[in-house]
């Protein structure tokens, strides 16, 4: 044979890219045509000048009014002798991400060896980069105390978050089982530390960045249930249970969610039996509820779609009833795939729970709002401090959310059936 | 045995019966919504009569007791014309915007996937800022701190004398009629037709004997020609009008409010950057055999994009766009935060002068839903027109 000859020679190794130098990398991804050239300068022009400007911005500001207000900021008028419950708080909700990450993680890891496959855990430094801007915000938020307690507090909370972490990681398979209770359990927990006792403040008295997230959790987690009947409404084979599901999802889908908010806010007492006059912020939260109930029947039904007809057929041929099917094959399977677009609408409500200022609430957007009216800082024009401080926080939440979403995706392999 | 009797044996019981048990639930559905939607009724007539407010939309003729800025509307008027003054306004920032954001959102989704290195970065920054804020923000945002610090209305400033600049209204140049305008106007209806009818027919020209078809220069020179011609035959039936600043009076020239522009610029760049997401979405969903093949053709970049990735990819990215196109007429009711007198502004303005909220509310909700219902009817036409028949 002619080509048996090469088997002898050796096997040529893999080959050879050659890393371009920094002078041909510019050549090919920035001086490639006249015009290319022509467009990095202008951009680089335009990068150069934005920067300095920012960084000029950021030396010559004079940021009082935020050192100030940082409390107002972070929890509204919450009475400022009970400042512990936050802080208590976000130590049980450190407690429960920690918590619920290590347990995730040991899932995937157990999984990974079940079936043989090699378990990689992600390393520091991806850690590292996938949080570094929340970490940059902590660290701004922080810069602007006046006292070192809440560093220490907050390093406090850090510390537990990573124990807890490591707790996770070694829990039990069998306990491993219940830590969405035990989730759910220290979300409650959270709650019960800024309101139980005489001294208590209930959510209605909230405001400021706690009263944002604490809409959108509460907006999401109570709005799901209804979400999900609709999601089944729509899909279900009874004409008249589709069509109210349909009538109820279009209608909200069709209007924009300020209008709503205003039904909340000056037209639900009318709706209600005289002795029923609910707070501002439970007006607000109805309103919130009830819109995102119709997004989120919409994901689900998405996500019903995507689970293939032969697992119905497959359950029915093995003589399960239809709701054990729904429970047993169905769901499980949808509710998988629907989780990237699930966070998703999680930003989205966490960026629209802003409205509620335009109705009256003190939210962190009203807050940045209010306080250029103080005495001191009137008519400064301080509202270009205050609304980018306000911004990087939504701005980093909503950015981190929406990578962890897209790595989540990635990592469930939705769309790739 | 007789069918009749095997039929009477295979018949379940009363509540396994299938066709019984979806009767019984569909009637429990309709009866558990009409429940609730008579509770909402009886609870509402029974508020608004102890409160004393009519049920009816009688309050719709009453005086609207708000001046509404360049509405020409005194506080006397109907609260009805408010509110068509309302959907107006709502219009015209939906008319001036779709164009805006479309094209910048084009550019941008391009831009992502450009070789060069910083102008996919730098379109890559501006759609990862825009795109994670909230849209109320970059609204207040704009008008507090870009539109609020211009001059104040007192002592505006001409920039080139060609437009007049103060936090209250920016007026721009206008076309001015000098007699026969109408007659130009007609003239040039006419003559698009006419271009119309010369695309088509130079297209299927084209498509017939495969010759080059040149259609944007024959309809586009004969438009251009024909506007010139009718122009100088008229002897000129407008002018340019610029606006001219005297002292603080402004005479001439169309003029928008600040708060307009702050929620126009806002949610143009903010709707933009999710367009964009859509267009790079689409741009690289087109499959990669298809760029190769354009290479392989020595088609030039441009030309690459005009006719294989773009006409492919907007097949793809036309329905989530008209979908983008729905929220930004939804988010155009944040304007409220800065007082522009669209639709929204204008019903929670007559709500505090007292006029009834639930009726208000039930009509400014109608009237979004008609324009979204409208466009998702057309969305679901367009994209039964566009699946590809499968080959």
């Amino acid at each position: 044979m002619a080509t048996g000859t090469s088997l002898d020679r050796p096997l040529p190794g893999p080959p050879v890219r050659e890393r371009p130098g920094p002078v041909e990398w510019a050549r090919s991804h920035l001086f490639r045509t006249w015009y290319d050239s022509m467009l990095t300068l202008l951009f680089g022009a335009g990068f150069v000048w934005a920067g300095t400007a920012l960084v000029r911005w950021m030396l010559t500001s004079d940021f009082t009014i935020l050192r100030v207000n940082l409390t107002l900021f972070m929890v509204g008028r919450f009475p400022r002798d009970q400042l512990w419950r936050p802080w208590l708080a976000i130590a049980l909700l450190a407690v429960m991400a920690g918590l619920a990450a290590g347990a995730l993680g040991a899932s995937a890891r157990d999984r990974a060896e079940q079936s043989g496959l090699p378990y990689v855990r992600s390393s520091w430094r991806s850690y590292a980069r996938r949080f570094s801007p929340l970490a940059l915000l902590i660290v701004v938020i922080l810069a602007l105390t006046q006292t070192l307690t809440p560093t220490l507090l907050t390093v406090a909370a850090l510390a537990l978050g990573l124990g807890a972490n490591v707790v996770g990681w070694r829990l039990p398979a069998a306990v491993r089982r219940w830590s969405w209770l035990i989730t759910l359990g220290l979300l409650a927990g959270a709650y019960l530390a800024l309101s139980a006792g005489e001294t208590g403040v209930p959510y209605t008295g909230w405001g400021g960045l706690m009263l944002n997230v604490f809409l959108t959790v509460a907006g999401i987690v109570l709005a799901f249930p209804l979400g999900l009947l609709l999601a089944l409404g729509r899909r279900s084979s009874l004409p008249a249970v589709r069509t109210i599901s349909v009538t109820y999802i279009e209608f909200i889908r069709g209007v924009p969610l300020i209008t709503l908010l205003l039904m909340g806010i000056f037209a639900i007492g009318f709706f209600l039996p005289a002795t029923l006059r609910p707070a501002d912020t439970t007006r607000a939260l109805i309103a919130i509820v009830l819109f995102e109930a119709a997004y989120i029947a919409e994901i689900v039904r998405g996500g019903l779609q995507s689970v293939p007809k032969g697992q119905v057929e497959a359950s029915q041929a093995l003589g399960m009833r239809p709701w054990r099917t729904m429970r047993l094959i169905v769901l499980p399977q949808a509710l998988r795939a629907t989780i990237p677009a699930m966070v998703g609408q999680f930003i989205s409500l966490y960026k629209d729970t802003t409205l509620v200022s335009i109705v009256g609430i003190l939210d962190l957007l009203a807050v940045a709002q209010a306080v250029t009216s103080q005495p001191q800082f009137l008519a400064q024009g301080l509202a270009a401090v205050t609304l980018p401080f306000a911004a990087l926080i939504f701005w980093i939440g909503s950015y981190t959310m929406s990578r962890e979403a897209r790595r989540l995706e990635k990592k469930l392999g939705v769309g790739e059936r | 045995m007789t069918t009749d009797q095997v039929a009477r044996h295979t018949r379940p019981p009363l509540w396994r019966d299938v066709r019984v048990l979806r009767a019984v639930l569909q009637v429990l559905a309709v009866a558990g919504t009409a429940i609730l939607l008579y509770v909402l009724w009886f609870n509402l007539t029974n508020n608004l009569r102890a409160q004393g407010i009519s049920i009816g939309f009688d309050f719709l003729s009453q005086p609207v007791g708000v001046q509404i800025a360049d509405s020409g509307l005194g506080s006397g008027a109907p609260i009805s014309s408010a509110l068509l003054i309302g959907i107006k306004n709502t219009f015209t920032l939906v008319i001036v915007g779709l164009p805006l954001l479309t094209v910048i959102g084009v550019l941008i989704g391009v831009a992502r996937l450009s070789t060069n290195w910083l102008v996919a970065k730098a379109a890559t920054l501006y759609v990862e800022v825009f795109r994670n804020l909230p849209p109320l923000l970059i609204i207040i945002f704009f008008f507090l701190v870009v539109i609020l610090p211009l001059p104040p209305a007192s002592s505006p400033i001409s920039p080139f004398g060609l437009l007049v600049i103060s936090n209250l209204r920016i007026t721009f140049p206008t076309f001015i009629d000098q007699g026969d305008s109408r007659l130009f106007w007609l003239v040039m209806l006419a003559v698009t037709v006419v271009a119309v009818g010369v695309w088509w027919w130079r297209t299927k020209r084209s498509e017939r004997t495969g010759e080059p078809h040149h259609r944007v220069l024959w309809a586009g020179g004969l438009w251009l020609i024909a506007a010139i011609a009718t122009y100088l035959v008229l002897g000129g039936p407008f002018t340019i009008q610029l606006p001219e600043l005297d002292g603080r009076v402004v005479t001439g020239g169309f003029s928008g409010l600040g708060g307009y522009f702050a929620v126009l610029g806002a949610l143009v760049l903010y709707t933009a950057s999710h367009v964009a997401e859509i267009v790079r979405g689409s741009i690289q969903a087109v499959p990669k055999g298809q760029t190769e093949a354009a290479n392989a053709l020595a088609l030039t970049g441009f030309q690459r994009y005009r006719f294989v990735l773009l006409p492919q990819a907007a097949r793809i990215a036309l329905p989530p766009i008209i979908n983008q196109y729905l929220n930004y007429t939804k988010n155009t009711s944040l304007a409220i935060a800065v007082g522009f007198a669209e639709i929204t502004t204008i019903v929670f303005q007559a709500i505090g002068n007292g006029r009834p909220a639930p009726q208000l509310i039930l009509l400014l909700m109608a009237s979004y839903l008609v324009f979204s219902l409208t466009i998702s009817a057309l969305v679901n036409i367009l994209n039964r027109r566009l699946q590809l028949v499968s080959n």
